[in-house]
């Protein structure tokens, strides 16, 4: 296990670094990141396989704001000795090679080393035979390797994302890598498809419908496509959330009047009311140890993010700074909250440490219509929507706001963003 | 006669539905692949209105027809302050000319579809929306209309009336709609 201590920091970044290769804009702001640069090489034929592999792995570590990317020249690969003096010449402190190769059935030999440079040792590497189609992500493992190796909290860019695209009347459910490239269609439609939740096991999505010309609640096998309605009653059926142990789902029910807090069955057996308020109380999110649910209310006027136990009970009041909060996302360890508030006339995303009493929200963003905040499963990142030139769009961010990340698009509107589970 | 023209076309837009409704989503395929798997949940007739596959183009012309007919005549739309629910004194006529239609008709059944501006989150507009066809519903109730001829739905921010930002647009937006079902 590398100690990170062993690395020397690069400090005090204060100027927005264009990316030479990612299909990101990433945006660097502020002073104060805590990165470690890291060389990742061109691999022994990077384009052979039709991606190139080395851009992939430098875009995730780019994007995750945990590295500094130090360009590198020239090719590099697993077998070969780098020479560290030149590295540390280039205040690189880690240095990735590797290569691709075409095997005889077709597939190809991916293979990568992670060296430290500071020490001059080698922290490892990995080999794997993959189809074509399967280099990304074979790509995005490495990148998860080498930033659990160098960080000591595991990667997140070989999950997968679920969101929604509107192109003209056509709405449709897409689930892509962690990096929004590989998209593929899980749903389409011609009525809204809104708030996607990833089942703690990741092959399910549950997802709020229109297509019976009102709300109705699925959950939908993404590798097979089996799709059953679990909550179509009278009214409005929405806001579904996965319990941790993936057996129940919170959802928002109008069926006895007003929008209120149900838990219910996997395949929609027993319904059974959390609570009861005069309100709206609706957006429930299970806390990662199944023990808390944090949902919206206007049960003092504006809207504000409660929380009560899982099972029903008192709620309390979570935020307090303004007058209009939504959406809350807890951090898997529990610690922080991130939700959109309103400022004027500005939707931000704002994050709450909920790990002292008495801390105060901070707007991470300076856009102004920010919606759906999910958290990375490991809790360094957040995705959410924004708008860009009238469009709706995809980011990500670092938990201090420092490192944003614009997923690629072209046409469509992205909205309803989720970062899917461990596993695939 | 005009009941009997009504009725009729109740009873196509019946056929048509029926027809309609024998079209399962899941024959589109929900063909599985290592590359994944596409439902194709659109086209369900009735409201859609859309480009029509060749399995569904006869009845979801019929029926969106159909419904353009029977609605014709009566008013379909009540607007909302911002941030309010409260059916306004000036959409007292809509409320009595449907909750007339509703209790003359017993068989007669109305959606009320509540929505907003698009400002905030999806699910929050839901909830705000639902609360506007709710009070829409009680409206109509107290006028006449049984509870069971009518639900309450909410399409949020989903679907707004007119695009674009700015409280002329808003205004439009945040409305309930009166719908045949």
């Amino acid at each position: 296990m590398l100690d990170r201590r062993q690395f020397s920091f690069a400090a005090g970044l204060g100027l927005v670094a264009p990316s030479a290769f990612a299909q990101f804009r990433v945006e660097i702001s502020g002073v104060g990141a805590t990165q470690l640069p890291i060389a990742i090489a061109r691999f022994r034929n990077d384009d052979q396989g039709g991606s190139s592999p080395s851009a992939v792995i430098r875009a995730d570590l780019e994007r995750s704001g945990a590295f500094k990317i130090v360009d590198s020249a020239g090719n590099l690969d697993e077998t070969t000795a780098p020479n560290m003096a030149e590295w540390r010449s280039r205040a690189a402190d880690a240095l990735v090679g590797g290569s691709v190769s075409r095997l005889a059935d077709g597939r190809y030999d991916l293979r990568f080393k992670l060296w430290d440079v500071v020490k001059g040792s080698d922290l490892g590497g990995q080999s794997a035979a993959v189809d074509a189609a399967e280099l990304r992500l074979a790509a995005h493992r490495i990148a998860d390797f080498v930033y659990e190796k160098l960080t000591g909290d595991k990667g997140v860019f070989s999950n997968r994302i679920a969101y929604v695209t509107k192109a003209g009347p056509r709405y449709t459910l897409r689930v892509a890598d962690a990096d929004g490239e590989n998209g593929q269609v899980a749903l389409n439609s011609g009525q809204p498809i809104i708030s996607p939740a990833w089942s703690p096991n990741g092959k399910e999505l549950a997802y709020v419908s229109f297509e019976r010309q009102k709300a109705v609640v699925f959950v939908h096998n993404v590798a097979t496509g089996e799709r059953r309605a679990i909550a179509d009653f009278r009214g409005s059926n929405s806001a579904p959330a996965w319990s941790p142990d993936g057996q129940h789902l919170a959802v928002t029910l109008s069926r006895d009047g007003g929008s209120q807090l149900f838990v219910i069955g996997k395949n929609g057996e027993s319904p059974r009311r959390l609570a009861s308020s005069a309100a709206i109380d609706t957006e429930a999110e299970f806390s990662a140890d199944g023990r808390w649910l944090y949902f919206t209310s206007d049960r003092g006027g504006g809207p504000q993010i409660y929380r009560m136990p899982a099972s029903g009970g008192n709620a309390e009041r979570v935020t307090f700074g303004g007058n209009y909060n939504i959406s809350p996302t807890v951090s898997p360890d529990g610690r922080t909250l991130a939700y959109v508030t309103r400022a004027g006339n500005a939707f931000r995303l704002s994050v709450l440490d909920l790990s002292s009493g008495g801390a105060q929200p901070v707007a991470i963003t300076d856009s102004s219509d920010d919606e759906h905040p999910s958290f990375a499963p490991n809790g360094r990142l957040l995705i959410y929507a924004t708008k860009a030139q009238g469009r709706s769009v995809l980011m990500t961010s670092t938990l201090d706001g420092k490192i944003k990340a614009r997923l690629p698009s072209q046409t469509a509107d992205l909205r309803e963003p989720v970062w899917g589970p461990y596993g695939r | 006669m005009k009941t009997i023209h009504r009725t009729l076309l109740t009873a196509i837009a019946a056929a048509a539905l029926a027809a309609c409704s024998s079209v399962k989503l899941d024959d589109a395929a929900p063909v599985e692949s290592r590359t994944g798997s596409a439902v194709v949940a659109g086209n369900t007739g009735a409201a859609n209105g859309g480009a029509a596959t060749s399995q569904t183009r006869v009845a979801s012309v019929d029926v969106s027809n159909t419904n353009a007919t029977t609605l014709s005549s009566l008013p379909r739309v009540v607007y909302f302050d911002y941030d309010s629910y409260v059916v306004k004194d000036e959409f007292r006529p809509v409320i009595e000319a449907n909750a007339k239609a509703l209790s003359s008709n017993q068989t007669k059944h109305m959606a009320v579809e509540g929505h907003t501006d698009d400002r905030g989150s999806s699910e929050y507009n839901l909830a705000l929306g639902q609360r506007r066809a709710e009070s829409v519903v009680k409206s109509l109730t107290l006028l006449g209309a049984a509870p069971a001829q009518l639900e309450a739905v909410s399409f949020g921010k989903e679907r707004p009336a007119v695009q674009g930002e700015g409280e002329a647009a808003y205004a439009k937006n945040r409305r309930a709609e009166l719908a045949s079902r």
